[in-house]
C-alpha cells in the first residue's frame, strides 16, 4: 500500500478546484448570465460522484486505504456517505436557486461558501486523525456561519449567525481541549494509534476520560443534541431556507462520520464509558425535541426540533458500539437528510414575492391548491413520523433493534412512545393541508427542474422504504454487519 | 386449482394501484373516477372468490403461498399466505370493497377520486394484513392503514373530525408501537420474521407474559376491549359513512384475527394464564358498554358501542378455550367458542357495516343522526323500513340472523367453562334487544315525529341494492353458517391443538 497515493483523495481535489474555479468564474459573468455557476456546481457535483465512485483501493480487495501519513482515510462509510451527500447538494442546489432568485439573493457566494462547506464534510468523513477532523470540521463551520448570514439585511439571519458563531468556537473550543487531552494521553494525532495506545493506556485513565467528554460535548453541539442544541432552533429559523435546507441535510452526515471516526476507530475501548454518555444525551434529545416541536408554530422551528429528536435516534444507533447499530445509524442519517431536504424543499416551493411560507397556517389547505405537493409534503411528515410503510420507519426501526440488541429495554421503550408524541406534530401539519381551508389560491408555480426534483424528492419517500433492501445492505456492509 | 399465480399478491395491489391510477384520473373527472374504482373493486372481488372456492378446507396447513426475499439483511420475506382464518376476512373485505364504492357513489361529491382511491388503497392494505406470513410485513400492512383512515376521517367526515381523527390515529399507534418491540424481541431470539415458525418457537412463562402484554396492547385498542375503546365512539361518529362502515367491518375485525393469528399461537402459555384478563375485560364490555349503548342520542354512537360489545363476544369466544379445557375432556366446546368468535366477526361485519350504511341512509336526506330529530320513518320509507328492522334484528341475535349463531356458540361455550360467564354474556341478548329495538321503535316506528320526516323519500335502486345485498348476507350466515363453518373447521382443530401443548415445558425452561 502506498501510504502517499493522493489519488485517493481526487474527489475532495475535485471539488477543491471547482470552488476556486466557480469563484474565479463568476468575477466575469454578467449578473443575467448566473445560470452558469449553477450549472457548474452540478457539474461538480456529477463528476465527485463520478470521481467517488472509481474507488481503485476495493478493486484492490482493501477494506480501506489511507494517505497523507495516514490522516486520510478512504473506505466504504465514506463512500457511501460522500456519495450522498453530492446527491443531496445537488438537490438543495436545485431548490435553493429558485429560492435565491425569488428572494434577490442569486449569487455566486451560495455555491462557493457551500463547495466549500462540501469539501469540509468530505474532509470529515474521511478524516483518520484528530487534526484532519479539526480541519473538516472548522471548514464547514465557518461556512455556515457566513451561509446563515447570507441575507445580510436581515436582523434575524445576523442575530442567528452572531448566536451559531459564538456557541460553535465555544464548541470547537471544548473539542480541541479534548483531543489536546487525549493526544496528552496517548501521545499521537493518529486514530489508528489512539486506538492502539488506549489499550496500553487503559481506559480508565483520567485524563482519557477527561479529554472523551470534552470530545462528546463538541459533537453533541456539532449534531445539536439536547443540552447542547440551543443554537438549533434559532439559527433554523433566522437563517434563509436555503441555507438552513443545506445545514439541515448534509452537515449532518459528516457529523455522524466524525463520532464514528472519534468513538468508534479512536476510543472503541471506552465504548462503556462513551455508550452511558450517548444514552442519555439521545433520551433527552428524543424526549425534549419531541417536545418541544409541539409547541412551535413557524414551521422551520418545528423542523429544527424534529431534527434534535431524530439526531437522538441516530446516537441511539451508534451506543450499542455493533457493527448493526453503527450500520442503523448511518442507514437514519442518510434517511433524515432526504427527508429534511424535501421538508425545506416544501417551505421554499410555497414561500413567493419576499415572503417565506414559515408558518404552519402556510400550509393550509395545499390539498386543494395542489394534490401532489401535498402529497409530497404528507410523505415527508408519515415518514418522519415513522409510519410504515415510507423509509423513516425502517430507519427508527433499525435503531430500535440495534438498543433492544444491547438489552436497552428502556430506551426502546422511551423512543417508540415519544415517536408516538412526535406523530402528533406531523399529523398537525397533514391535517393542515388536507383538512383545512387554505388561506390563499394562488397558483404554485416553480420551474421545471424544481418540480422534478421535490417531487423525485417524496417519491424516495416511499421508494426507500418499499426497495429499502439495498441501502440497508450497503450501510450494514460499511461496517461489516 | 393450485397457485400457479399470485392470486394473493394481486388481491393486494391490484386496489393499491388501481388506487394510485384513480387518483390520478383527477379531481375534475369524478363520474370515470367512480366507474374505475368500481371497475377495480368489483374485479378484486371477483378475484377473491377464487380463494374461497380454491380452497382446501380440509388442511389447516398455508395456501396460496408466496415467498420472496425482501430486506434480507434482516430475514425480512414478503411471505403471504391464507389459512381458514383469514379467507373468510379476505372475501368480507373484498365485499365491502364493492359495497363501499357504490355507498358512496353519489354522496361524495368533493375530491372523489381521492375518496375512492383512499378506500381502494385501504382495501388492499386490509387484505395484506390478512394474508401477511412475515411479521414485518403484517406491521408494515397493519400500520399503512391507518393513513388511509386517518385521511379519510378527517376530510369527509363531521364537524369534530380532526379531534376524532388524530385521536383515532394516535391510539392506534400507540398501541403497535409496543407490538413492534415485542415483534424486534421476538427476531432476536428466533432470528426469523416467519409467524408460523414463532408459533412452534419455545418461550419461557415470563416472556410470553410481555409479549403477550405488547401484543394485547395493540389488539385490544384494534378490536376495541374495554378501557381503550374510547377512540371508536368519536371516530365512528365523525366518520363519513364509507369510513364507518370500513372501521366496523372490517378494521375492527384485525383485532380479532391479530389475537388468534399471533396472542394464542405465539404466547398460548401467557393466555392461558391472563385468559381471567381479557375474559374479565370482554364481560365488561359486554355488560357495561351494553348499558352505555343504551343511552345514547346518537344513532352511530349506538352503533359504535354496539360494537365494542359485540367485541367482547369475539375476545370471550376466542379466550374461553381454556376454561373449557380445564372441565371438560377433549373440548370440543372450545371449538365451538373459537369458531363461534370467528362467525361473531363475519356476521358483525355484515351486521355493523349494514347499520351505519342504513344510517348513512337517513342522514343523506336529514343531515342528522340524532334519535330524537325522527320517528315514524316506516311511514315514509316502508321498504328502507322493513331492511333496516331486518338488521337491528340481527343486531340483537334474533335467530335466523346471522348475528345469533355467533352469539349463541360463544355463549354455549362459555357454560362449559363457567356458569356465570354465560350468564353475563347471554346479558347480551337482553341488553342488545333492549338498545336495538327501542331505537327501532323510536326512530322507525310511531307517528310521523315532524315535517322533515313526512318529505322522506324511500331508498333508491343503489341504495337498495347495498342494503338488500347485505340482508342476503345476513340471513345467508344466519340460516346456513355450515360451509362457514367448515371452512375454517380444521383451522381452528390445530390452532387448539397448538395451544394447549405448554411452550416452555419443551423448552425446558
Amino acid at each position: 500500500m502506498n501510504s502517499t497515493n493522493i489519488l485517493l483523495a481526487a474527489p475532495e481535489f475535485w471539488v477543491l478546484t471547482m470552488a476556486c474555479v466557480i469563484l474565479i468564474v463568476d468575477l466575469f459573468l454578467r449578473e443575467e448570465r448566473r445560470g452558469i455557476i449553477h450549472m457548474l456546481a452540478i457539474m461538480t457535483l456529477v463528476f465527485a460522484a463520478i470521481i467517488t465512485l472509481r474507488a481503485d483501493y476495493l478493486e484492490e480487495g482493501l477494506r480501506s486505504a489511507v494517505t497523507f501519513n495516514g490522516s486520510f482515510i478512504r473506505d466504504p462509510m465514506g463512500d457511501v456517505l460522500k456519495l450522498f451527500s453530492f446527491l443531496i447538494l445537488t438537490i438543495v442546489f436545485i431548490y435553493a436557486k429558485f429560492f435565491l432568485r425569488q428572494f434577490r439573493m442569486y449569487r455566486a457566494d451560495f455555491y462557493t461558501l457551500s463547495l466549500f462547506a462540501l469539501l469540509g464534510i468530505m474532509l470529515l468523513i474521511s478524516a483518520n486523525s484528530l487534526v484532519m477532523i479539526y480541519l473538516g470540521l472548522e471548514l464547514i463551520s465557518l461556512s455556515s456561519y457566513a451561509l446563515v448570514a447570507f441575507d445580510r439585511d436581515s436582523r434575524l439571519g445576523s442575530e442567528a449567525a452572531i448566536k451559531y458563531f459564538v456557541l460553535g468556537s465555544m464548541a470547537s473550543g471544548m473539542l480541541l481541549y479534548g483531543m489536546s487531552m487525549i493526544y496528552g494521553a496517548t501521545g499521537s494525532m493518529d486514530l489508528y494509534q489512539i486506538a492502539e495506545a488506549v489499550k496500553s493506556v487503559g481506559s480508565d485513565d483520567p485524563l482519557l476520560i477527561f479529554g472523551l467528554v470534552f470530545l462528546v460535548v463538541g459533537l453533541a453541539f456539532k449534531l445539536g443534541v439536547v443540552p447542547f442544541h440551543m443554537w438549533i432552533p434559532d439559527v433554523y429559523q433566522g437563517a434563509p431556507i436555503a441555507t438552513t435546507l443545506f445545514i439541515s441535510s448534509v452537515p449532518k452526515m459528516a457529523a455522524f462520520a466524525m463520532a464514528i471516526r472519534l468513538l468508534q476507530t479512536g476510543l472503541n475501548d471506552m465504548q462503556t464509558d462513551w455508550s452511558q454518555m450517548l444514552s442519555i444525551l439521545a433520551v433527552l434529545s428524543i424526549i425534549l425535541g419531541n417536545l418541544a416541536a409541539i409547541a412551535q408554530t413557524n414551521i422551520k422551528r418545528m423542523l429544527a426540533y424534529s431534527t434534535i429528536s431524530h439526531m437522538g435516534f441516530v446516537l441511539m444507533g451508534l451506543l450499542p458500539g455493533t457493527a448493526m447499530g453503527y450500520g442503523a445509524g448511518m442507514f437514519y442519517v442518510i434517511v433524515y437528510s432526504i427527508m429534511s431536504a424535501a421538508g425545506f424543499g416544501m417551505i421554499i416551493l410555497l414561500s413567493g414575492r419576499g415572503i417565506e411560507a414559515d408558518k404552519l397556517d402556510d400550509f393550509k389547505g395545499l390539498n386543494q391548491r395542489n394534490s401532489w405537493y401535498a402529497a409530497v409534503m404528507a410523505m415527508v411528515m408519515f415518514s418522519m413520523a415513522g409510519v410504515p410503510v415510507f423509509v423513516g420507519f425502517f430507519a427508527k426501526w433499525m435503531v430500535i433493534k440495534a438498543a433492544l440488541d444491547a438489552g436497552m429495554m428502556w430506551l426502546a421503550i422511551i423512543a417508540v412512545v415519544f415517536s408516538v408524541v412526535g406523530a402528533f406534530y406531523y399529523l398537525r401539519v397533514v391535517k393542515l393541508m388536507y383538512f383545512d381551508e387554505p388561506l390563499t389560491e394562488a397558483e404554485i408555480e416553480a420551474p421545471v427542474d424544481f418540480r422534478a426534483a421535490i417531487s423525485l424528492n417524496g417519491i424516495m419517500m416511499i421508494g426507500l422504504g418499499v426497495f429499502s433492501s439495498s441501502l440497508i445492505a450497503v450501510c450494514m456492509a460499511s461496517f461489516g454487519a | 386449482m393450485s397457485s400457479n399465480w399470485p392470486i394473493l399478491s394481486v388481491l393486494i395491489w391490484l386496489p393499491i394501484l388501481g388506487g394510485l391510477a384513480v387518483i390520478a384520473i383527477g379531481e375534475q373527472r369524478a363520474a370515470l373516477a367512480r366507474l374505475m374504482a368500481l371497475v377495480i373493486s368489483a374485479a378484486t372481488f371477483a378475484l377473491s372468490i377464487m380463494l374461497f372456492t380454491g380452497f382446501d378446507t380440509s388442511t389447516a396447513a398455508m395456501q396460496f403461498t408466496e415467498l420472496k426475499p425482501w430486506i434480507e439483511t434482516f430475514d425480512i420475506f414478503y411471505s403471504l399466505g391464507v389459512d381458514g382464518f383469514s379467507v373468510p376476512l379476505i372475501l368480507l373485505t373484498t365485499f365491502f370493497g364493492v359495497l363501499v364504492v357504490i355507498a358512496g357513489w353519489e354522496v361524495i361529491q368533493e375530491k372523489v377520486n381521492q375518496y375512492m382511491a383512499a378506500f381502494l388503497i385501504m382495501e388492499g392494505l386490509m387484505v395484506g394484513v390478512f394474508s401477511a406470513l412475515d411479521a414485518m410485513l403484517f406491521y408494515v400492512f397493519f400500520e399503512a392503514m391507518l393513513i388511509p383512515m386517518f385521511l379519510v376521517i378527517g376530510m369527509w367526515g363531521g364537524p369534530r373530525r380532526v379531534y376524532a381523527t388524530i385521536k383515532f390515529f394516535l391510539y392506534t399507534f400507540l398501541g403497535s408501537v409496543f407490538m413492534l418491540i415485542g415483534l424486534i424481541y421476538l427476531y432476536t431470539q428466533s432470528g426469523t420474521w416467519s409467524i408460523l415458525e414463532w408459533h412452534q418457537f419455545p418461550l419461557g412463562l415470563a416472556v410470553q407474559k410481555w409479549l403477550f402484554l405488547g401484543f394485547l396492547a395493540a389488539f385490544s385498542v384494534k378490536i376495541p376491549m374495554w378501557p381503550v375503546h374510547t377512540w371508536l365512539p368519536d371516530a365512528h361518529v365523525e366518520a363519513p359513512t364509507g369510513g364507518s362502515v370500513v372501521l366496523a367491518a372490517i378494521m375492527l375485525k384485525i383485532g380479532g384475527y391479530g389475537f388468534i393469528r399471533f396472542s394464542l399461537p405465539i404466547t398460548p402459555d401467557a393466555s392461558a394464564a391472563l385468559d381471567w384478563l381479557i375474559i374479565t375485560l370482554s364481560l365488561i364490555a359486554v355488560v357495561y358498554i351494553g348499558f352505555v349503548a343504551l343511552v345514547q342520542q346518537d344513532m352511530k354512537k349506538l352503533i359504535a358501542y354496539s360494537s365494542i360489545s359485540h367485541m367482547g363476544f369475539v375476545t370471550l369466544g376466542l379466550f374461553i378455550a381454556f376454561g373449557v379445557f380445564q372441565n371438560t375432556e377433549g373440548g370440543t366446546g372450545a371449538a365451538l367458542g373459537v369458531e363461534g368468535a370467528m362467525v361473531q366477526m363475519i356476521s358483525h361485519g355484515f351486521v355493523s357495516g349494514a347499520l351505519f350504511l342504513c344510517v348513512g341512509v337517513l342522514y343523506d336526506r336529514l343531515h342528522s343522526r340524532m334519535i330524537a330529530d325522527y320517528g315514524g320513518v316506516a311511514n315514509t320509507m316502508p321498504w328502507f323500513a322493513a331492511l333496516a328492522v331486518l338488521f337491528f334484528m340481527a343486531n340483537s341475535g334474533l335467530p335466523g340472523t346471522s348475528g345469533f349463531v355467533g352469539e349463541f356458540m360463544v355463549i354455549l361455550a362459555a357454560f362449559q367453562a363457567n356458569f356465570w360467564y354465560a350468564f353475563l354474556a347471554a346479558m347480551t341478548l337482553i341488553l342488545g334487544a333492549a338498545y336495538s329495538l327501542w331505537l327501532v321503535k323510536r326512530v322507525i316506528f310511531g307517528d310521523i315525529a315532524n315535517r322533515n320526516v313526512a318529505q322522506l323519500e324511500d331508498i333508491n335502486a343503489r341504495e337498495a341494492l347495498v342494503l338488500g345485498t347485505l340482508a342476503a348476507a345476513v340471513l345467508l350466515v344466519g340460516l346456513w353458517p355450515e360451509p362457514l363453518v367448515n371452512l375454517m373447521h380444521a383451522s381452528v382443530e390445530q390452532l387448539l391443538q397448538h395451544i394447549q401443548q405448554p411452550k416452555f415445558s419443551v423448552a425446558g425452561i
